[in-house]
């Protein structure tokens, strides 16, 4: 049985397909993935994300226990405020990747991988020495994100929060509909955007509010399968494919969310170790440069060799190319290294290059 | 969309349309609804022997990678050029100008196998 988001039924009202996501009955799309990814890189498009997990974590030690599992420097964090970070085993794997909030001194609120959301909990729970109420609330929140270009327009028009005073990686909360909502300038598509965490009775009432909110703005319901390919174009990590528990934040092109001026974090000697000793694979991107299209799981092999796979992969609807990111050897990992991506039996040329392959206009 | 009568479907849904020793191959629109956005479309080349049941090419949308079953066996004689360049067109017209290849039947026999358009629309449940 898979398990039911609060708007399932809402959604197929909509006519979307729904599909099986680590066992989450949600979303894949609507209109299509093509039309709710446009809609996102140049209007707005509407995501039910509630499969997402949220973790609190409470008492005078919440943030020595948020420091101790977590690679990011979360005493830098002032109310109000979220980072995106690392949660890794001592051996230097990822548990999850995940963000980081601080609503005050002696709480955070975690949001984190809806499938990886109980391996986290028993995680952090197994790591707490310092007495905190860790509590695993993924039930106890919806989340939508709103995202794209006029997503504060639409949003304005359904919350008194001045929502242009609100930074990116700032949060605030306040009323969306005269609801609770805890309103994150936050999100996965590479647009300005907001993530909205809220009571799951209040979902659809909020959820229909925003699509009549955004109708002049040309707002789209979109699905995961537009998430993804937002995600893939702006260059983030997805769990399982880019991250998983064999590998580790330097692998993966996310030294930067490694503060090593914070102190001790569970995995930190291993990655110290593996700093000294060199990282021996690294994460890249490419684009494909003959006819197919390289994706997940596909080998990758230079001057004929097997060097690597690819770890997420397809069209980019916003850049008109097919790309991909993969790992290699570090030696190889650096932009215009010429690839071959064997698809399906077939060698077709591709090149390295940098990610992010998309970021929006300023 | 309705399913032309003088095709036969597949259980893969695919449609064949036969004129004289030569079969018009495609996918339906049935097909091209669950694929979603079709972005890319692999097909072999004129002279390449095709097997029925066997995969003859594949179609890939957004997400995911598809092959398509051969309904017959025989030699491909022609390949729609069209959808190297715009593989969206299986999406708008998938009974008409998206057709696939064509192909030159080996064994007509074969065609007895497979469904009419109403017995395609019962299996579809429609």
């Amino acid at each position: 049985m898979l398990k039911q988001i609060p708007l399932a039924d809402v959604h197929r009202a909509l006519g979307a397909k729904m599909v099986d996501f680590g066992g989450w009955e949600m979303p894949l799309q609507y209109t299509g993935i093509l039309d709710e990814h446009r809609a996102v890189r140049t209007a707005v498009g509407l995501f039910d994300v509630s499969h997402m997990g949220e973790i609190e974590i409470r008492g005078p030690g919440a943030l020595d226990l948020v420091q101790w599992v977590s690679t990011n420097n979360a005493a830098k964090l002032a109310d109000g405020q979220a980072h995106y970070s690392g949660l890794l085993y001592d051996h230097g794997g990822f548990v999850d990747d995940i963000l980081v909030h601080r609503v005050s001194a002696d709480h955070y609120f975690l949001c984190v991988n809806a499938s990886n959301q109980d391996k986290d909990y028993e995680h952090i729970v197994s790591q707490n020495r310092w007495d905190c109420a860790v509590e695993n609330n993924g039930p106890q929140y919806a989340q939508l994100a709103i995202q794209g270009p006029r997503a504060l327009e639409a949003l304005h028009k359904l919350t008194s929060v001045p929502l242009s005073e609100i930074r990116y990686y700032r949060f605030r909360d306040g009323e969306v509909c005269g609801r609770p909502a805890r309103i994150a300038r936050t999100g996965y598509t590479g647009e300005d955007g907001f993530e909205l965490y809220i009571a799951p009775a209040h979902a659809e009432e909020i959820w229909n509010a925003l699509l009549e909110a955004g109708r002049g703005f040309g707002i789209r319901p979109c699905g995961l399968g537009a998430r993804n390919t937002l995600r893939m174009e702006a260059g983030m990590a997805l769990y399982g494919h880019e991250i998983d528990a064999s590998i580790t934040p330097l692998e993966a092109g996310l030294e930067w969310i490694v503060k090593w001026d914070k102190g001790d974090f569970c995995g930190r000697a291993r990655l110290e170790k593996q700093k000294a000793e060199g990282v021996r694979r690294r994460l890249i991107g490419f684009e494909m440069r003959g006819r197919g299209i390289g994706r997940d799981g596909y080998e990758v092999r230079v001057g004929g060799r097997p060097a690597g796979w690819v770890t997420s992969g397809g069209p980019a609807p916003a850049l008109n190319k097919n790309i991909g990111m993969c790992y290699l050897p570090a030696e190889l990992a650096q932009p215009g290294t010429a690839i071959e991506v064997m698809v399906r039996e077939q060698p077709v040329e591709a090149v390295t290059v940098p990610i992010p392959f998309y970021r929006r206009p300023k | 969309m309705s399913y032309p009568d003088n095709f036969r479907y597949t259980k893969e849904h695919e449609w064949i349309l036969v004129e004289g020793d030569t079969g018009t191959i495609g996918i339906t629109d049935h097909a091209q609804k669950e694929l979603g956005d079709i972005v890319y479309v692999d097909l072999p080349k004129p002279g390449a022997a095709v097997e029925a049941g066997k995969a003859l090419g594949s179609v890939e949308s957004v997400k995911a990678v598809s092959d398509i079953y051969s309904p017959v066996s025989g030699e491909v004689v022609e390949v729609n050029e069209l959808l190297a360049t715009a593989p969206e067109k299986l999406n708008e017209d998938p009974h008409g100008a998206a057709w696939l290849v064509k192909i030159r039947l080996s064994n007509p026999a074969e065609l007895d196998g497979l469904m009419s358009a109403a017995d395609y629309q019962a299996y579809l449940g429609e």
